[in-house]
């Protein structure tokens, strides 16, 4: 047995007493720990306690409807649901990935992909794996919160186009605000926040945006929503009125759907924009959940550019429309006689080179009139070479080509109007009088865009009256420019619009109405000169953009419609004249009573049938 | 003179400082989970003290030279037992720490390792006659230590294979160990932790994780850093009257990691303030100096190694624990005696006071 027993011995007392003592400082070392958190740093901690329990989360504000004049839906918006994923634990997303792929229909592979992008993000940050979900992808989420704590439903305001292409380009589309305008209004945006890219989304922002709301809620440390402490409701955004007719916007939609080229009918007294039309177009739907790269790169890398808005961007020769600002400068400048004539054997020669005209047998001995009906080439030529490039460029910019028009759009191109100045300015060498044989007939150096041309008819057919052509009804600080235009130049120019349409071997003769005071002028720009063309051969050498101009009645005109068919072989009258005489036309018929204004498509505007809100909490596994 | 140990020689004040413990214990442990999944724990805490009290008596019937006696079998079994976790205990949360007694009971065997060891180092210690300590005994002592450390360390469990060091500690300083050696040993310690530091990569990915974590608990928030951090946030938020009864957010809505566990303390803190801090930590100050007490009224010198290889890992669990929860320290998984929720722990404290009271029953006896 080993000799432990009876070993009475004590251990001094002294050793005992020593832990004693040790243990009260301890005691004491521990209490001033815990009195440095909870009194010394007790308010930080408490607002961090704050910070960990509530979560704000934000109620989007819908953006305002847009309304065409007669205040049918043309835009509104509707609430969705997004999918979150919450990556806080990378372990149950990746035990729940092949499950979330099925349950919501995402191609294998995806949903990993999605997650490598974000690698480099704050793991707290959810990431949106399905922006638009549909009610079996909400169902899924909600009866899967227990074994897929990783999903989220997020509620977001989507646009609904619910004409579809109808008026895309003008409306235009919206998008996640770029990282540059968050530098730039750091105030105004959050990261996330839908502002309008393009067209009437982004000219009229600040009007139909609404203010979102604010809902703070309980969270645990899971981020499961526990209760809502209090509630800012969203201010949705306003609707806007736009000066857009619904119908002529239809009839005319209707004429281009196949076609390349643009349609606008104006109110010439007011400047309104009665319909607006760009094609070949896009779906503006495609941008109101979140467009895949790849589709956003063929829409942009298009060579048929269907997000240029050519109504107010394309920049095309305006061809023989051109004709009526060289008859306005001819009468009102008074440096041609008025009964000036010019006999057309099919072509002419100016400067050492042949010119010809579209007609070959020519037209014979032609004055004004006759010119502008029959829209003889070699009178204007002539015409041309008599004012003089100067003379002609201050008229076409009087009337307002070569210089936008201030309609309330973003990017509306200038075109050019062309002048002596000009050429000095940009080319550095003096005019070449030849050129402004081309620029007679609409060709060469000159360029407008088709609102420019509808304006210009318009200014000329009501005396000079320029209106700045606007898209919202009632639209503020409107300017209205005069190029006063005497009388008699305006009676003789638009009796000759007038026979354009309405004397057999006009132009216009197919176009002509009933009991309406069509009036118009009809123009054919060719793409490459006659020799190139010639050259070039076939089809592609003849193609040509067809004009057609025309309004009515034919003084002060109340509607002025000018449409462009790019790229065909026909003349403008025949490819462009019919829209515009749509047009025109169902402009009467409803102005007349004989079309029932189309009902608002309001079936499908009814709100989504979608569930309520869901937590958009986001939260942390903390083991 | 008394001939027979006697149940009223328990050391009642000792008892009631114990009962106050658990009853807190038990009402923050119904406040943390009664909103929860886990709701109704603190009735498995009860039957956890009931089951603990009824140990502390069975033990406290055999007298302690009894035990010291089998202190060589008891060792050997202990550590057979530590060797039998390795090779066929079941793992939970990627520890083997236990193992089955069939029929869904299991034993956590480092924590019967505990109260071997205090009674083998106790055994140890008395047979030392002289008042200092040589090398020779030192590093027995060391090796005696060292073993079972090892095998828990090798669960892995860091936390309870520490707790055997104050037991080692405490006894050497109680049996006069040489100032010399005492400092040797800081100093080779001292020497420890930067080699400790460099080899961390042969640590368990967790446990590099906990030390990376006490060293920068702001970097990682939402990963590592988060339980220091929502503890800390849980005890600053309390304030110095705290939240009241069941209304710590902290706590309520599972900020605090284990709340009705190794962190049950910062959980208390959240809703009882400062002022409860207080109270729990005098407590537990007032449950050591009893206990000390106890140890210079023990008749003889192994009844006082006992008692004080109890008080040494009564205070270490409760200073480790309490820094942990104010981040002090790392998280090493060291429950706070008698008020975290757990069987085995509490099991073994009330054992281990089954060990004192059957220290001062025997103090009169021959």
């Amino acid at each position: 047995m080993a000799g432990w027993h009876g070993n009475d011995q004590k251990i001094p007392q002294g050793r005992l007493a020593l832990f004693s003592y040790v243990f009260v400082a301890l005691a004491v070392l521990l209490l001033v720990g815990f009195w440095k958190l909870q009194v010394v740093q007790s308010g930080h901690f408490a607002d961090l306690a704050e910070r960990n329990r509530i979560r704000y989360i934000p109620i989007i504000a819908p953006r305002g409807a847009m309304l065409d004049r007669e205040g049918r839906v043309l835009v509104d918006s509707y609430p969705s649901f997004s999918i979150l994923l919450l990556r806080d634990d990378p372990k149950q997303v990746e035990r729940s990935l092949p499950q979330i792929e099925e349950g919501l229909g995402i191609a294998k592979g995806d949903l990993q992909q999605q997650i490598d992008e974000a690698r480099y993000e704050p793991k707290f940050q959810p990431i949106v794996i399905k922006p638009a979900a549909t009610e079996a992808d909400i169902a899924f989420v909600d009866s899967h919160r227990a074994d897929i704590p990783v999903l989220e439903l997020m509620m977001v305001q989507r646009r609904r186009y619910p004409h579809g292409e109808m008026l895309a380009n003008t409306v235009g589309y919206v998008g996640e605000v770029s990282p540059q305008d968050l530098e730039k209004n750091p105030d105004k945006y959050r990261p996330g926040d839908i502002v309008g890219k393009a067209g009437l989304e982004k000219e009229y922002n600040d009007q139909v945006v609404g203010t979102d709301g604010m809902r703070r809620v309980v969270v645990n440390s899971v981020g499961k929503m526990m209760r809502t402490l209090d509630d800012v409701e969203a201010i949705p955004g306003k609707p806007i009125q736009l000066t857009i007719d619904y119908d002529l916007q239809a009839v005319a939609e209707n004429y281009m759907a196949d076609k390349q080229g643009a349609v606008v009918a104006m109110d010439p007294r007011t400047g309104e924009i009665l319909a607006m039309v760009s094609r070949p177009t896009f779906d503006p739907s495609d941008f109101a959940v979140r467009i895949p790269p790849s589709e956003w790169q063929s829409l942009n890398t298009d060579p048929k550019t269907p997000l240029l808005n050519r109504a107010i961007q394309a920049q095309l020769a305006p061809g023989s429309v051109f004709k009526i600002v060289m008859s306005t400068a001819m009468l009102e400048s008074k440096a041609v006689p008025a009964n000036f004539t010019v006999y057309c054997p099919g072509h002419a020669e100016f400067y050492g080179r042949e010119f010809h005209c579209w007609q070959p047998k020519g037209h014979g001995t032609v004055d004004l009139h006759s010119g502008i009906v029959h829209s003889c080439d070699v009178f204007f030529y002539t015409l041309g070479q008599r004012l003089g490039i100067d003379r002609i460029s201050y008229y076409g910019s009087g009337l307002g080509l070569g210089r936008r028009t201030g309609i309330d759009l973003p990017s509306e191109q200038p075109g050019l109007m062309p002048s002596e100045e000009w050429v000095q300015r940009v080319y550095h060498h003096k005019w070449y009088a030849g050129e402004t044989i081309s620029v007679a007939i609409g060709q060469g150096a000159v360029i407008v865009t088709p609102i420019q041309l509808a304006r210009m008819i318009g200014a000329v057919a009501s005396g000079g009256t320029l209106a700045e052509p606007h898209l919202l009804k009632d639209a503020p600080n409107l300017k209205t420019e005069q190029f006063p235009l005497s009388d008699e130049t305006v009676e003789q120019v638009t009796q000759g619009m007038y026979d354009v349409m309405n004397e057999p071997g006009g132009t216009g003769y197919a176009l002509r109405l009933q009991n309406i005071e069509f009036s118009g002028k009809s123009g054919t720009a060719q793409l490459m000169s006659y020799e190139a063309g010639s050259r070039v051969g076939g089809r592609e050498g003849k193609l040509t953009n067809g004009w057609f101009v025309g309004y009515a009645p034919r003084r002060n005109p109340e509607i002025v419609v000018a449409a462009v068919v790019q790229g065909s072989t026909e003349h403008g009258g025949t490819t462009a004249g019919p829209v515009v005489r749509d047009v025109v036309k169902a402009y009467y018929d409803k102005k007349n009573g004989h079309m029932p204004p189309q009902p608002a498509t309001a079936e499908n505007l009814a709100p989504s049938n979608a569930p309520s809100p869901v937590s958009t909490a986001q939260g942390a596994q903390p083991r | 003179m008394k001939d027979r140990p006697r149940t009223h020689d328990f050391d009642w004040t000792l008892m009631a400082i114990v009962g106050a413990i658990c009853g807190i214990g038990v009402l923050e442990i119904y406040s943390s989970t009664h909103a929860s999944g886990m709701a109704g724990l603190q009735w498995k805490q009860l039957m956890w003290i009931a089951i603990g009290l009824l140990g502390m008596f069975v033990i406290s019937r055999i007298d302690y030279h009894t035990l010291m006696d089998q202190a060589p079998v008891l060792y050997l079994v202990g550590v057979a037992g530590l060797v039998v976790v390795l090779l066929i205990g079941f793992s939970r949360l990627g520890a083997k720490r236990w193992i089955s007694l069939g029929g869904g009971v299991t034993l956590q065997v480092s924590e019967i390792m505990k109260l071997i060891i205090i009674i083998v180092l106790a055994r140890y210690f008395t047979e030392v006659r002289t008042d200092r300590l040589t090398l020779r005994d030192l590093v027995k002592v060391g090796a005696l230590t060292l073993v079972p450390m090892a095998l828990i360390l090798k669960q892995p469990d860091l936390g309870t294979a520490l707790v055997l060091v104050p037991v080692a500690v405490v006894g050497a300083v109680l049996a006069g160990i040489q100032w010399k050696h005492f400092a040797a040993g800081a100093i080779l310690i001292a020497l420890l932790v930067p080699l400790g530091w460099n080899m961390r990569h042969h640590l368990k990915p967790y446990q590099q994780q906990r030390i990376q974590t006490f060293l920068h608990p702001e970097e990682d928030q939402r990963g590592a850093g988060y339980q220091i951090l929502q503890s800390e946030i849980a005890v600053g938020s309390g304030g110095f009257w705290g939240k009241g009864f069941g209304k710590g957010s902290q706590n309520q809505l599972g900020f605090v990691p284990v709340r009705y566990s190794d962190f049950i303390l910062a959980a208390l803190a959240e809703e009882q303030g400062f002022i409860g801090v207080c109270v729990v930590l005098l407590l537990y100050l007032g449950l050591i100096l009893r206990l000390v007490d106890n140890a210079q009224k023990a008749k003889d010198k192994a009844g006082m190694y006992i008692v004080m290889g109890v008080t040494a890992i009564l205070g270490f669990h409760v200073l480790v624990n309490a820094s942990m929860v104010i981040g002090y320290m790392p998280v090493t998984g060291i429950p706070l005696p008698l008020m975290s929720y757990g069987g085995s722990a509490t099991a073994f404290v009330f054992l281990a006071l089954g060990l004192v009271m059957n220290v001062r029953m025997r103090r009169f006896v021959n």
